[in-house]
């Protein structure tokens, strides 16, 4: 499970993460939607232990990030929006190194590499440097890493970016499954529809707080907006350029 | 604001347009810089004044010295000139290869140029203009000072500025004309990824072999003109490098025809028109080649990696190793040897050794007399000092930018749960080993060419141990306190503000620990002189203790630091 108690960033006197609250339990897919800027990535990347919150609490499958961080983010997978890896490595050999920052190595990872790789369609790359992969396969192949090492909890940042239909649909099936087995998800996504399709609850952010939480019930409910979609629900809490404002636009 | 769809654009972008974002992005980063340290910003122009001041000094005696002898005076002058830019012109064109690979294919701003409406022509020009900014500042601000020691020495006038300007615009414009060419011609033959490879290779081992050559050339002998038969072989030797052909000789006899009042503007003439010439013939090449050479440097290399039997020796032998470890290291190996930025700097490595041993072995120390004791051990004492610059100067290379070369991926060595001591570990022992290998290597074979005294080749030894573990952590620490996480090429790590701010560190702590032996070993020779036997005394004990600690210190601290500093790094 994620719990954030109060969680807060600053930069100098703007302020990203406004004292958020939030407890994930074990077991539930949790989305995370905002505008461009809202504060979800500084979020994610105080959760996977990146940036150093300038106040609050973060605790991953019940132990504290601040107190035990090694604890804490060996039961996490991060998956971030931007794929960056060690380009002169294979990619095998970058799962291999990863394995070993998780302090797993020998036969069992080579195996559970080439199980990984195999799902991702990746094998017939595996001695390849990983600066020849499209942006694409450098995404699936940090899924691939961010499951290595069997992880209680998953962090991930946009995570359809650049993948294939069939990536994509894998990676919506490997999450739920994941979750169904007790395990817990944090996804960040513009992508509405998934949003819907796959959250179990929803968080609403915008100027770094959160402005509506929950199913998707329950945030018709708050909004007082009927049978709504996420779409809909979305624009109401954040503001969006009408159909007229629009047209104006283009007319001018 | 409009977004009217049916507005078209009433001109095309020029020069101007396409690179004001860069000029902007520069004025930005200087007010930054300005705003932001102010501590740096008086270091740099300290540091700046200092080079300057030091060439314009060096230049003003060396011609003030020519300008006395009577009629080779003048020749001479313009002969140090000509061999200058010729030099000048061997850096540039090397420097232009590399510029322009980044300029007209790598850059980030590329695609969204390309696909703009914007004419072929001013593109060509405009990317022409920003290689020649890039690869040639660092030669401007060296011939700066060089021409205004000519200016003064020779009388050049207010005008003088003006001519200088003229002379070296067409003469910086041709080796960018030509490197652009050369490197169009081969993004159109390899991929651009393998001809980035081979561009660093290429200048990295033209650039090695022109100091091997110059080195090897034994330059000191011009100092010695008693080693010529006669005046006219010592004049020929002057004029060895030069040709009528040469940019370079344009230049230096058009600049010297305004010194010495000599009417003759061919020169002047020569070089507007070759370089007009060349960029008509660099256009016209641009406009057919670059379309296709881009679209080649959108495609990766033969990328495939094999499972080396060299990994299977490596992990064998680190197998005694925790797996995080291992991993750290194996990883850092191979992405150094697979990395052409990184492992051709072993070839400048070479050449700097070879100059280095072949310097000591150049020393006229024995020529058939019999050398005094006191001689032998000054030497090798300064010897370890030369050893240690060289050290520190290796260091600076290979360890510095070990953490920066980290950067895009900091976020999956934050998000795991690495301990960051196994990370600074693996970075200090792959870095510092071979150095403290390298470094017992040189000073053994360079005291044993000394016939270093027993007592001096112990002190060296160990001196040698503890500077090479205290500048390896010296560069670490200093490297993770001024990351350079943004670049893409490692060799440019070292020359940062970090790079040079280590550089100044080392050397402090090479001069602290000269000065702390320099008592005893002054001793050491005082009982010689005597007539007692050197060996070992309180103050050569105390001494040696006194290196101890402060090489401990300066191997602990810094490391904490780069700890604490690593844990606070925000990715």
């Amino acid at each position: 499970m994620i719990e954030l108690n109060n969680l807060t960033k600053r930069y100098g006197r703007f302020t990203a993460v406004d004292g958020i609250n939030l407890t994930i339990p074990a077991g539930e897919l949790y989305g995370m939607l905002g505008p461009n800027g809202a504060g979800k990535t500084t979020t994610m990347r105080m959760i996977a232990g990146i940036l150093q919150p300038t106040a609050g609490s973060i605790r991953i499958a019940g132990i504290d990030l601040r107190t035990d961080p090694i604890g804490a983010k060996s039961r996490l997978g991060f998956i971030p929006d931007r794929p960056f890896v060690y380009d002169k490595l294979t990619g095998a050999e970058f799962l291999r190194f990863v394995a070993g920052l998780y302090g797993q190595g020998g036969v069992v990872i080579d195996r559970r590499i080439d199980e990984l790789l195999e799902l991702f369609e990746l094998l017939p790359w595996r001695d390849e440097l990983t600066e020849s992969y499209s942006h694409g396969m450098r995404q699936k192949l940090i899924i691939s890493s961010a499951l290595l090492h069997r992880p209680e909890v998953i962090v991930v940042d946009e995570p359809m970016i650049g993948l294939d239909p069939k990536s994509a649909r894998l990676l919506k099936d490997l999450l739920r499954q994941f979750v169904n087995r007790g395990g817990t998800v944090l996804m960040s996504t513009h992508t509405l529809e998934i949003a819907e399709a796959m959250c179990d609850r929803i968080a609403i952010v915008q100027g770094g707080k959160i402005v509506a939480a929950g199913t998707m019930d329950e945030l018709r409910v708050q909004t007082s907006t009927g049978d709504a979609s996420l779409e809909e629900l979305f624009l109401k809490l954040t503001g969006g350029l009408s159909e007229w404002e629009l047209s104006e636009l283009f007319d001018r | 604001m409009s977004f009217s769809i049916v507005e078209a654009p009433t001109r095309s972008a020029g020069v101007l347009d396409i690179l004001g974002p860069k000029w902007r992005s520069f004025r930005a980063r200087l007010r930054r810089e300005r705003s932001g340290a102010g501590a740096r910003t008086i270091l740099l122009i300290l540091l700046g004044a200092g080079f300057w001041t030091a060439v314009f000094g060096v230049s003003y005696r060396v011609l003030k010295y020519f300008k006395g002898v009577e009629e080779i005076g003048p020749l001479l002058a313009g002969k140090l000139l000509a061999v200058g830019l010729l030099s000048f012109v061997a850096i540039l064109l090397l420097s232009n290869l590399v510029t322009a690979l980044s300029t007209f294919f790598l850059a980030k701003d590329l695609d969204m140029l390309v696909a703009a409406p914007v004419d072929w022509i001013w593109f060509y020009l405009a990317k022409l203009a920003e290689t020649l900014a890039h690869s040639s500042w660092m030669v401007v601000l060296m011939v700066v000072p060089i021409l205004t020691a000519y200016g003064v020495v020779f009388g050049g006038g207010p005008l003088f500025p003006l001519v200088a300007l003229a002379t070296l615009l067409p003469f910086f414009l041709l080796p960018t004309v030509i490197g652009s060419v050369i490197t169009l011609v081969l993004v159109n033959v390899f991929p651009a990824r393998r001809a980035r490879d081979l561009l660093s290779l290429v200048a990295l081992s033209v650039m090695a072999g022109l100091v091997l050559f110059l080195r090897l050339a034994q330059p000191e002998q011009l100092a010695r003109p008693e080693g010529y038969r006669n005046l006219l072989e010592f004049i020929a030797s002057l004029r060895a490098p030069s040709h009528p052909l040469l940019p370079s000789e344009w230049a230096a006899s058009a600049l010297m025809n305004w010194l010495l009042r000599v009417r003759d503007p061919l020169p002047l003439l020569l070089l507007w028109s070759t370089a007009a010439a060349f960029i008509v013939v660099g256009a016209s090449l641009h406009r057919r080649l670059y379309m296709p050479g881009f679209t080649k440097s959108q495609e990766g290399a033969n990328t495939a990696a094999g499972r080396a039997a060299w990994h299977r020796a490596v992990r064998l032998l680190l197998g005694w190793l925790p797996v995080t470890r291992r991993e750290f290291v194996l990883k850092d190996l191979k992405v150094f040897f697979r990395d052409a930025t990184q492992w051709s700097q072993l070839i400048l490595l070479a050449v700097l050794l070879i100059v280095y041993v072949f310097n000591i072995k150049a020393l006229p120390l024995y020529t058939g007399e019999r050398v005094p004791y006191v001689l032998v051990t000054l030497v090798v004492f300064l010897n370890q000092g030369l050893g240690g610059f060289v050290l520190s100067a290796i260091a600076a290379r290979f360890i510095f930018p070990s953490v920066s070369l980290e950067g895009r991926q900091l976020w999956l060595l934050r998000s795991s749960p690495l301990d960051l001591r196994a990370m600074l570990w693996s970075k200090y022992w792959v870095g510092t080993l071979p150095l403290l290998a390298l470094a017992l290597g040189i000073g053994v074979i360079t005291n044993r060419m000394l016939h270093a005294p027993p007592f001096m080749m112990l002190l060296s030894t160990i001196t040698t141990v503890c500077y090479t573990l205290a500048v390896g952590a010296l560069a670490l620490g200093l490297g993770v306190l001024f990351p350079q996480f943004e670049t893409e090429n490692a060799a440019q790590i070292p020359t940062s503000f970090g790079g040079l701010v280590f550089m100044m560190a080392a050397v402090s702590l090479l001069t602290l620990i000269i000065v702390i032996e320099a008592v005893p070993i002054a001793e050491q020779l005082r009982i010689w002189q005597a007539g007692g036997q050197p060996g070992s005394s309180p103050s050569l004990l105390l001494a040696m203790g006194a290196v101890f600690l402060v090489c401990a210190l300066a191997t602990v601290l810094p490391l904490r630091s780069g700890l604490r500093r690593l844990a606070a790094l925000e990715a």
